[in-house]
């Protein structure tokens, strides 16, 4: 049988926010082991939430990101269970009444084709701390540094319908949270770490069959293996005519396999209710619209106007928009140079190619967006080509100084001087007489063929300084 | 020297009469030899009493004294004192030493209070007679057969044995009133917000609340001076401005609209106890208030309600006690579940476990509409009963408790008739009002008091009601013989 895959995500995406949600404690990722945990992360008697208003406010503007309705009254609520990592025997989280309602956003398919993706709510709520299993001597550590550290929780609609889809829907989201700058997104170190909910059923069938939910799935790679082998479990189970047992599995990415988690981690009733030590979140409309208008152009709005404004494709428009930082460069490349094509196909090609060798970030890269649009510069005035320009590119990359003193150093301007690339072209007819003999016996083909020869031979002599075009232009005059 | 209000002791150290140290010390003999009987502080830390002391000696010679600086004060164990064993009454806690103050210790200390030592209290503040403290019963000083009532049994024992003289204590449904009314004091639970929650060991975060206890309602002014007020880091504490308490203790009473309520007086109230309470509410008329009857419907559903809302909060507010971080943890746990299972089992006495039980049953996915949330329905309608009355009177009276302090052991052995205790306390908390308690007789040698509940913020009209009847009255000025022992 066809199998349909229907697939929703849970994003827990921490945002980047100085201190904890509920304490002043910082969260800088890596600390010493509880030393980033104040009395209140560590649930002292008495000790009581404060709500970081920087939470409340990344919240916001990730909903209208997206588009979402925003909840001018949320309410935080207690949702219990016992586990050592969680110091309050409770997790204050958001059920009924969550901050961000429904919202959706598009995705972009590596064939240039596009979907919506529905988000059916994202809530505010504290992460817990880690439970460290090695290095104690058959007991368990227990690391509090990221118990509060605030988490928005994004859980989308069952619109995904393929690993692809999946993997293309984290990343736009990640391209998203970035331009808001409400999260590094940073997935090494766990700042967005998704629960993937997958069932199958026939293909053109419209009800929803039984799902697993599998557990932290933390990186786009594990998001894609852990849904190819999710698919093959179950449409195994179903093709011998078996059912899906609605559970939480956990993906063993060292296995490539998902496995149940043992039923007594997963069967909890959490006992949610309104936490008594919080009162109701109230926003006004001037609050969201004091952030509304602090929004950046978000990566969609940035792809058409790249389209709209550059003339360029789909597909540079949205590697391009990718990264804030990227689309910043290049739109500073751009406006150096003044032709975005070029300026689009330099940082594609040299800069991000240089930059994935270098395993370096557009944050970091050592030649400035001015430096690169002055290189282009150069192309474009015929001071050089664009070969030599490349060569130009690695000296800059190595810290060789900007574009002018490496050409200047390394006498690589462009001969665009007629007289001085007349008298090698006629250097080079005169010493290749049969070549040239041959050339006004040929046809079509073959003298376009003898041309590239020659244009060689002249390049050659001039050592690549020649401006091909005048020696194109010039060849074509005497070979008559 | 012990007999001397806080109002005296004020003026005294103020005049020079007496040294902080010297009122300390005297405090501290009188527990020394007089709280075998009462067994109403769980900590005394001698030495750092005699300290603050001198420290606030220190500052009353410098000039840069404030009202309490110098005025010793017990603390109900529910506090947490920095580098003083909190144990909120119970097994678990019996090992932790807070390395924080409470905002109203903290409150207390910078206003230059000395911290005379810890009071016991029914574990985790849950009970009506003190008894299920882990550390024994408080007694009551008119008798010591007698409960000192509770959870603040121990602050209220200590004030009327007078080893100290005015405590604090914390009210979730009747905690300080209750208290007060069976040992002859006046304590009084203000306005939910009023005084910060933080650092007190929770109970029912919706229903706790702070407040003061001591003989008259002047004493309990002079304390709410210090303890009430906004902290930025109770989010449920109000920023509504606070008064000079002291200011309107003397106002008339002319005028002063009185309302009680028929449930209040009806079935189940003690005649004695009823009479004592009507002969006060005849001064206060002498005095210039109106009587008004009229009726809180919902009264009946006061206790059903209070006992899931309470209970429910209770069961997750104590489930961080799990033996991970501190307090108490069972010997040689064999996995997490064992870890668990004992640390709770061995370190929480029988009615916490019963809270804790009632309050996760409460909550559960299936029951969660049927009692949680139809209780916070009626909390509601219980809250506008009282906002209705008050659109006709100023403050509403009748009695704290149904009858007068009885035996130990008389009802610890049946939840259902100690919970009846609160009949008439439960619904101020419920509905986040001030409410206070003051002697207002005696019923075979046992004190009684008289309740008076009022507005959302209305602390200074009802002391100002409490101070004039005060005035006119002396039952809060009556020592129990057990007291008069032990006199330097």
């Amino acid at each position: 049988m066809q199998w349909e895959t229907v697939i929703g995500l849970e994003v827990h995406l921490q945002l980047a926010t100085e201190s904890k949600i509920f304490s002043g404690s910082p969260t800088t990722f890596g600390a010493e082991p509880n030393t980033q945990a104040s009395a209140v992360d560590l649930a002292m008697p008495g000790m009581l939430p404060v709500l970081n208003e920087q939470a409340v406010h990344y919240a916001v503007k990730f909903g209208l990101g997206i588009g979402a309705q925003i909840s001018k009254r949320s309410v935080f609520d207690r949702k219990n269970y016992f586990y050592p990592d969680l110091p309050k025997g409770y997790q204050i989280s958001q059920f009924e009444a969550p901050i961000v309602g429904k919202g959706s956003f598009e995705i972009l398919m590596e064939d240039g084709s596009s979907r919506t993706i529905g988000i059916t709510r994202a809530h505010l709520e504290e992460d817990a701390g880690k439970s460290l299993h090695e290095d104690f001597n058959n007991h368990t550590g227990i690391d509090l540094n990221r118990a509060g550290t605030p988490l928005l929780e994004i859980v989308s609609e069952p619109d995904i319908r393929n690993a692809a889809e999946a993997v293309a829907y984290l990343k736009a989201l990640h391209s998203l949270v970035t331009y808001l700058g409400i999260s590094d997104g940073n997935m090494a170190e766990g700042s967005m770490r998704c629960d993937v909910n997958i069932s199958l059923r026939p293909m053109g069938s419209t009800t929803l069959g039984t799902r697993a939910e599998i557990k932290n799935v933390n990186s786009f790679r594990f998001v894609e293996k852990a849904i190819h082998h999710e698919f093959q479990r179950q449409a195994d189970i179903l093709e011998e005519g078996g059912k899906i047992t609605q559970e939480t599995r956990l993906y063993d990415a060292d296995r490539d396999e998902t496995r149940s988690m043992r039923s007594k981690e997963v069967a909890n009733d959490y006992r949610y209710f309104p936490e008594p030590d919080l009162l109701p979140v109230v926003i006004d409309d001037i609050y969201i619209e004091s952030i509304r208008e602090s929004l950046p152009e978000l990566p969609a709005d940035k792809r058409s106007r790249f389209t709209a404004q550059y003339g360029l494709g789909p597909y540079d428009a949205n590697v391009l928009s990718d990264s804030r930082p990227l689309a910043d460069y290049f739109e500073a490349v751009a406006g150096e140079c003044g032709d975005a094509k070029i300026a689009a196909n330099w940082v594609q090609v040299e800069l991000l190619g240089q930059l994935n060798r270098a395993g370096g970030t557009i944050e970091k890269c050592p030649v400035s967006a001015t430096a690169l649009g002055q290189l282009i510069s150069r192309i474009l005035d015929n001071t050089i080509s664009g070969k030599m320009a490349k060569q130009v590119f690695e000296s800059m990359w190595k810290g060789e100084g900007d574009a002018d003193e490496i050409i200047e150093a390394r006498g690589l301007l462009q001969v665009s001087d007629t007289g001085a690339i007349d008298a090698i072209v006629n250097d080079v007819l005169s010493a290749n007489a049969a070549q040239v003999q041959q050339y006004l016996d040929a046809d079509e083909a073959k003298r376009k063929k003898l041309v590239g020869f020659f244009v060689g031979q002249v390049m050659k002599l001039s050592k690549g300084q020649a401006n091909p075009q005048m020696v194109n232009e010039l060849l074509a005059k005497k070979l008559i | 020297m012990h007999t001397k209000s806080v109002a005296q002791l004020v003026k005294g150290l103020r005049e020079r009469q007496f040294s902080s140290v010297e009122v300390t010390r005297a405090y501290l003999d009188r527990i020394d030899a007089l709280d075998s009987q009462y067994n109403s502080f769980i900590t005394v830390d001698e030495a750092a009493a005699l300290a603050a002391a001198g420290g606030a000696d220190e500052r009353l010679a410098s000039g840069t004294a404030n009202a309490l600086t110098g005025i010793p004060i017990a603390h109900k164990d529910i506090f947490c004192t920095d580098g003083v064993r909190t144990s909120c009454g119970s097994r678990m806690l019996d090992n932790f030493v807070p390395p924080y103050d409470a905002t109203v210790i903290q409150r207390f200390k910078s206003a230059g209070a000395v911290l005379l030592g810890k009071t016991n209290m029914d574990e985790f503040a849950m009970g009506s007679s003190n008894e299920s403290s882990f550390y024994g019963p408080a007694r009551n000083p008119w008798n010591t057969d007698l409960v000192p009532g509770g959870s603040s049994g121990g602050s209220a024992a200590a004030v009327a044995g007078l080893l100290a003289p005015a405590a604090t204590g914390t009210d979730t449904g009747g905690s300080i009133r209750q208290p007060a009314a069976f040992c002859g004091i006046t304590g009084l639970k203000p306005t939910y917000g009023r005084v910060s929650r933080l650092g007190i060991v929770a109970f029912a975060s919706s229903l706790d609340q702070a407040g003061p206890m001591a003989h008259s309602a002047e004493d309990c002014a002079f304390l709410l001076n210090t303890m009430a007020g906004h902290d930025p880091l109770d989010s449920t504490s109000s920023t509504a401005a606070t008064e000079d308490y002291c200011a309107t203790l003397g106002d008339s009473l002319e005028g002063l609209r009185i309302g009680l309520p028929t449930e209040y007086f009806g079935e189940g109230l003690d005649v004695a106890t009823g009479e004592c309470i009507n002969n006060a509410l005849k001064e206060l008329e002498a005095q210039g208030a109106t009587l008004v009857e009229m009726s809180l419907p919902h009264s009946a559903l006061t206790i059903p309600t209070y006992y899931i809302i309470a209970p429910a909060e209770a069961s997750t507010n104590l489930a961080r006690f799990d033996g991970v971080r501190y307090g108490y943890r069972c010997e040689n746990p064999v996995d997490l579940h064992d870890l668990y299972s004992r640390t709770r089992q061995e370190g929480f006495g029988e009615e916490v476990k019963r809270r804790i039980l009632v309050g996760t049953y409460a909550l559960s996915a299936g029951y969660y509409d049927a009692y949680y949330k139809k209780a916070q329905q009626i909390r509601r309608l219980i809250t506008q009963d009282f906002m209705h009355c008050f659109e006709q009177v100023d403050v509403i009276a009748g009695p704290t408790t149904p009858g007068p302090a009885f035996a130990l052991g008389a009802k610890s052995n049946d939840p259902t008739s100690m919970y009846l205790e609160d009949v008439y306390t439960l619904a101020v908390n419920l509905a986040g009002l001030p409410g206070m308690s003051l002697p207002a007789g005696f019923v075979e040698g046992k004190p009684v008091g008289l309740q008076l509940i009022g507005r959302h913020f209305s602390e200074a009209r009802l002391l100002n009601v409490a101070h004039r009847f005060q005035q006119a009255t002396d039952w809060h000025l009556r020592t129990p013989d057990s007291a008069k022992g032990g006199t330097l």
